[in-house]
């Protein structure tokens, strides 16, 4: 297997609910929570979250477009974060989920230096690093309803914007998608074979307004009245 | 090449106890359905219900983070009693009390009630269930009552409701599933969540096309198909260029013209009478029209006829009459409203404006939708079938935010109208119970003789709809009876208050004193109001005897706001998962277009504290000094609690707050006996109640025999039922007009700036005309608009005490286009001055692309002050943060010697025009740096701890 997600750029409005999303299932979940939070009410908060939304620019006024760009562990096949691991703690499970074993962590930093993704943070209180799981307690969880047995993230991103899956099925909805919209990987040239997709923003459909459009201007005044009283006698109505 | 896989075995967490229940969210007003789960008693995961009519299972980043509300250092513990000898604003309270601090205010407000019950002011801010609030002030008989929506979105209320019957915001909803052309005007990304969001995505997967009118590009404009970056306050212009396109090149719905609007209705031509520029009428009152078949002047609502839409004739009693539709063609077609006449006033070039009104015309008459459903219209015809002309449209705070928001909203639903998009298959469409009647039959109490009637209630809602002159609320001589000044000569249609004028007006003593301001959920000493330095002095502002102006500040709130620094009572409220709540269709319902729904909260986890649900203080107090709807004959109160209260509660018979399970068996929906088990039932049913429409009820509602029989019945419409006929041309605004021009047979204005106002913008067909402030100040000494929004993820002023959305944002910037700030010599963290006609701030600016070139923006209340919402004082908020309301004053600037100071808000509804801010910006000396104003940090409320956390490890229930 290799599970992963599909995130749409067409459609990510830059809301941030799949990081507080993720933010509260994790934080609680036994596989790597409590996230930390530092000075959360003081002068500079800041704290661990496996799901971070950027946002930047492309183009100039008024041309320019904003994109909104969320940013978690992507998963890859040839995990660099698992490779460089001295303690043996970030391994690669079989359904492609790359996991921080918390007990054998020691909070080295090799593997945030190694992922190019800059998906990895260090909690320093419990002085181990952690990621995004992929919500691996409720994708496999008997105990939730099968419908919400996805990643936190999915199921809260309000412009359904993300979408879980198995890329090892060509036939799965995230594969389809992905090969029907040209999804691409994050630096793929670097070879750790990222499985996570981004469906890059669509091109703007076209209306066919010039159908409609008479071959006059719009200019007005009593040419077009004229032309709206006639129009308006064809109608016969009531 | 591959890592090598293994599988090893995952932590377990220690949960010995496990609980789901539903509820609504209250991160912000969209009312989502929750999921909750608790775990050991403690808020475990909050998500979207996938079975809720809202949010479909959805959540956005505010409702996942209602766990750190809940957590909140901020959330108030006890009554608090501003300390004897100080001042008020400093914040030194002790903790009183529940009964003492009750018995204060039964008594003061009792002292009140029976001598001037307008001496209280109560005014309420993100309130949902000011369908309470209102019927405790209309029992209490004071008409200084309102919500917040005067400077919210009151223009788009009333443009929508004295236009087509229902309105942008609240009261109707786009057709995602249907639109193929969707047009966002002026829709900040904070507002209307989940909904957007959902609908945004759904238009995107069905190749819809998405155009966003805004002149910033960030959130829902970052995915629009077309960014049109217009000049704040000029929408309304680029929309009548639209109408001109639409009538030069007669792509226009004749036949819905016809039917559902008044666009053939005959408007009398009379200058200089009491009658020019009304309806002509027959002997009933109906409205006449030409009718071509007989050739004769007919009521306009008959069957059997075919009325003209254009022409000009003369009655049988020689009086010269023209359509509606003559006079808005002749208006619209003028060369002032062309493409090319307005492209420079509004920053979009005129192809672009032909090309959108082209395409809207396109997908309307070319792309039309027609759903095989059969329904009935209100003249008995039958159709066997729905058309939709599938272009949809919504608006917000940049239509709203503007002094010609009303006019632009009406301009709005003009191009609705015009193209026959309303409440049809893919268009902007009506939620129950909307649509209504026009003009709506709701006035505002005006009677002296029973608003200073002491121990009485009003005999009518302290709020409503004027129609004409003899509706406002004013005295003999003119003057307010208000201490907001609503519904005077000065906003005349301000149907929802004007609460941003309460604490100036009460402050200053005109129109008159009051005792007593009872503040809810609203923070007027720092981001709701305009002029904040300024409120913060009125409302300590002592005569030369030492007395506060406002002498009794009373505030209701769950959270450590700015405002609370500024009471002599805090009564300290719940938050959204500590209690009951009914979000109630008498109130502001989550009906969507095909289905009629409410919705409830109730307890999930203890308090924990010492404070009590304001619904149920609301009661408590009603019953103490009983108010008649509160108290049984013999003298008793009729309802324990809240909870009480909303089940055996009447509005009218069968009719209370909750329309499901009704009966006392809870058989019956809409309207039914009380059902003792009401609260249990909804508790069960996941904590909503949704009645979903047949297919005939569902589309042209206005006209919709079914639906409006069917809402009649259940109190959703009003008696008899009748066609909702949409006003392109408002005859209630020409009768104040005439009232400005001294020819109404009826109350008039004495003064030459309300006339003068009256006749300039009381126009009865749409116009667009400069923003006020703009106007009176030079152009070129302020050259920038100043807007702000909030971001998606914080709602108002409340986040900032969220442990996780602070994180994502807890300063601000001021952002400019960043060629307008290179060609004033400005780049990037550059620290700068900005200047309004009423004052300055110093802040840090950032340049983007992503704005139109002469506005500049921030986020509204990021800025905090030192010592409020439960942050340290050092946080980022208050020394990184800064608020634009500084800069925006709640008056106009002085138009000449002799006149008075107006309000800052639209001539028509008093909505407060906070987008109207003109600044200059100069660059900061070098050592100039650091924001500026800033306020000296309030100390702790007792028991609130002086040091904060360094770290949090929440884990929920986690032993």
């Amino acid at each position: 297997m290799k599970l992963g997600l599909v995130i749409d750029l067409d459609t990510c409005v830059g809301c941030h609910a799949c990081a507080t999303a993720c933010k509260e299932w994790n934080g609680a979940s036994a596989i790597s929570g409590p996230l930390s939070d530092y000075e959360p009410y003081g002068a500079e908060p800041s704290g661990v979250w496996f799901n971070r939304v950027r946002h930047f620019e492309v183009g100039e006024y008024p041309a320019s477009k904003t994109v909104n760009f969320p940013m978690s562990c992507l998963h890859c096949a040839d995990a660099a974060c698992v490779t460089v691991c001295p303690t043996g703690a970030s391994y690669k499970r079989e359904d492609g989920i790359v996991l921080v074993d918390q007990d054998k962590c020691m909070g080295c930093n090799l593997c945030a230096w190694a992922c190019p993704y800059g998906a990895r943070e260090l909690d320093r209180a419990s002085g181990t690093m952690k990621k995004c799981t992929l919500c691996v307690d409720r994708i496999h969880n008997d105990e939730l309803p099968e419908a919400e047995r996805q990643p936190a993230c999915v199921l809260a991103c309000p412009a359904h914007a993300r979408f879980f899956g198995d890329f090892d099925d060509p036939g799965s909805a995230v594969s389809r998608m992905s090969a029907d919209r040209g999804g691409f990987g994050l630096l793929e040239e670097l070879g750790y074979q990222p499985v996570n997709r981004y469906l890059p923003p669509r091109d703007p459909p076209e209306v066919a307004r010039k159908a409609i459009a008479p071959d006059r201007d719009s200019a007005g005044g009593a040419g077009a009245l004229q032309r709206l009283i006639d129009a308006a006698k064809r109608f016969a109505v009531r | 090449m591959k890592v090598p896989a293994e599988n090893r075995p995952l932590p377990q967490s220690p949960v010995t106890f496990r609980r789901v229940e539903y509820s609504t969210c209250y991160m912000c007003a969209c009312r989502c359905g929750i999921k909750v789960t608790v775990e050991n008693e403690r808020i475990r995961f909050i998500q979207g219900n996938p079975d809720h009519p809202v949010n479909g299972g959805v959540l956005c980043a505010k409702g996942s983070a209602g766990i750190m509300k809940q957590e909140s250092p901020a959330k108030l513990r006890k009554p608090l009693l501003r300390k004897p000898g100080s001042e008020r604003g400093s914040g030194e309270f002790d903790e009183i009390e529940w009964d003492q601090a009750l018995d204060m205010l039964t008594a003061r407000l009792a002292k009140i009630r029976s001598t001037n019950p307008t001496e209280l002011a109560f005014f309420t801010g993100r309130d949902q269930m000011q369908a309470l609030s209102g019927m405790w002030a209309q029992q209490f008989g004071t008409p200084n009552w309102s919500a917040h929506g005067g400077f919210c979105s009151v223009n788009m209320a009333v443009a929508g409701l004295y236009t087509i019957g229902y309105s942008f915001w609240e009261f109707g909803a786009p057709d995602w599933d249907h639109a193929k052309y969707f047009v966002l005007w002026g829709v900040a990304e904070d507002h209307s969540s989940n909904p957007i969001k959902i609908g945004l995505e759904k238009l995107k997967r069905h190749g819809a096309k998405f155009v966003s009118v805004n002149p910033v590009r960030t959130g829902y404009s970052a995915i629009a198909d077309e960014w049109v970056p217009i000049r704040p306050g000029t929408d309304g212009l680029l929309a009548l260029a639209i109408v001109h396109v639409l009538l030069s090149d007669g792509t226009i719905d004749f036949e819905s013209l016809s039917r559902y609007t008044n666009a053939p209705w005959l408007v009398i031509d009379a200058p200089g009478t009491p009658e020019d520029g009304l309806f002509a009428r027959d002997a009933d009152g109906n409205p006449l029209v030409h009718d071509e078949r007989s050739n004769a002047f007919v009521n306009s609502m008959g069957a059997d006829i075919r009325p003209s839409l254009f022409g000009a004739y003369t009655l049988a009693d020689g009086r010269a009459v023209r359509t509606v539709l003559s006079l808005a063609a002749e208006r619209y077609l003028d060369v002032r409203y062309a493409p090319e006449t307005v492209a420079a006033e509004c920053g979009v070039p005129a192809d672009q404006i032909r090309n959108i009104a082209r395409d809207m015309a396109h997908v309307a008459f070319k792309e039309t939708i027609e759903l095989p459903i059969r329904w009935t219209d209100m003249w008995g015809r039958t159709h066997d079938r729905v058309i939709g002309r599938p272009v949809a449209m919504y608006a917000m705070r940049g239509i709203s935010a503007h002094s010609n928001g009303f006019q632009t909203c009406r301009a709005l639903h003009l191009i609705q109208m015009l193209l026959g998009a309303l409440d049809g298959p893919g268009n902007f469409r009506a939620r129950t119970p909307y649509p209504r009647r026009i003009p709506l039959r709701s006035l505002p109490e005006n009677d002296p003789a029973v608003i200073f009637a002491p121990n009485t209630p009003l005999k009518r809602m302290p709020n409503g709809n004027p129609t004409r002159p003899e509706d406002l609320v004013i005295d003999a001589e003119g003057r307010p009876l208000r201490i907001d000044r609503a519904y005077s000569w000065e906003s005349p249609l301000s149907a929802h208050g004007m609460m941003h004028m309460v604490i100036t007006n009460a402050a200053n003593h005109d129109p008159y004193p009051i005792d007593t301001l009872l503040l809810f959920m609203a923070n007027m000493a720092w981001n709701s109001s305009m002029n904040t330095s300024g409120v913060r002095e009125m409302l300590k502002r002592k005569d030369a005897a030492g007395a506060y102006a406002i002498p009794f500040i009373v505030v209701v709130d769950a959270f450590h706001s700015e405002t609370v620094n500024f009471a002599d009572l805090v009564l300290p409220d719940t938050t959204y998962l500590e209690r009951y709540d009914a979000i109630s269709l008498l109130d502001r319902p989550i009906s969507e277009a095909d289905t009629a729904a409410d919705a409830i909260r109730h307890p999930i986890v203890a308090t924990g504290r010492d404070v009590r649900p304001w619904q149920d203080v609301l009661v408590e107090l009603a019953s103490r000094l009983k108010f008649p709807a509160f108290t049984l004959p013999d003298g008793t109160r009729k309802f324990a609690s809240y909870r009480d209260f909303i089940v055996n509660y009447e509005k009218l018979p069968g009719i209370g707050f909750l329309a499901g399970w009704r009966g006392e068996n809870g058989e019956s929906h809409l309207r039914g006996a009380p059902n003792p088990k009401q609260w249990e039932t909804y508790i069960e049913h996941q904590s909503y109640f949704s009645y979903q429409f047949p297919e005939n009820m569902r589309y042209y509602r206005y006209a919709n025999k079914d639906y409006l029989e069917f809402a009649e019945k259940h109190a959703l419409f009003g008696t008899p039922p009748v066609p909702v006929i949409m006003q392109i041309y408002s005859e209630p605004l020409q009768k104040f007009r005439l009232a400005g021009r001294g020819d109404y047979p009826g109350p008039q204005p004495r003064n030459a700036i309300d006339r003068e106002r009256l006749v300039r913008y009381f126009d009865p067909l749409p116009f667009w005309y400069a923003p006020l402030e703009g106007a009176r100040i030079p152009r070129d000494e302020y050259p920038f608009h100043a807007i702000t929004q909030r971001p998606m993820m914080m709602y108002h002023s409340w986040d900032s005490q969220n442990a996780w959305l602070r994180q994502i944002l807890s300063a601000n910037r001021l952002y400019m286009n960043r060629g307008a700030a290179h060609a004033l010599g400005l780049a990037d963290d550059d620290w700068v001055w900005v200047a309004s006609h009423h004052g300055r701030i110093r802040c840090q600016i950032r340049t983007m692309e992503g704005v139109e070139p002469h506005t500049v923006w921030t986020w509204n209340a990021v800025g905090k002050q030192a010592g409020a919402w439960g942050l340290a004082a050092d946080a980022s908020e208050s020394t990184a943060g800064f608020l634009l309301n500084h800069l925006i004053s709640e008056l106009l600037p002085t138009g000449s010697d002799d006149e008075r100071r107006l309000t800052n808000s639209d001539p028509v509804t008093g909505q407060a025009a906070w987008f109207d801010l003109r600044v200059k910006i100069t660059k900061a000396a070098p050592g100039e740096t650091g924001v500026w104003p800033v306020f000296a940090a309030t100390g702790p409320l007792p028991h609130e701890a002086t040091a904060r956390a360094d770290m949090l490890r929440w884990n929920a229930g986690a032993k």
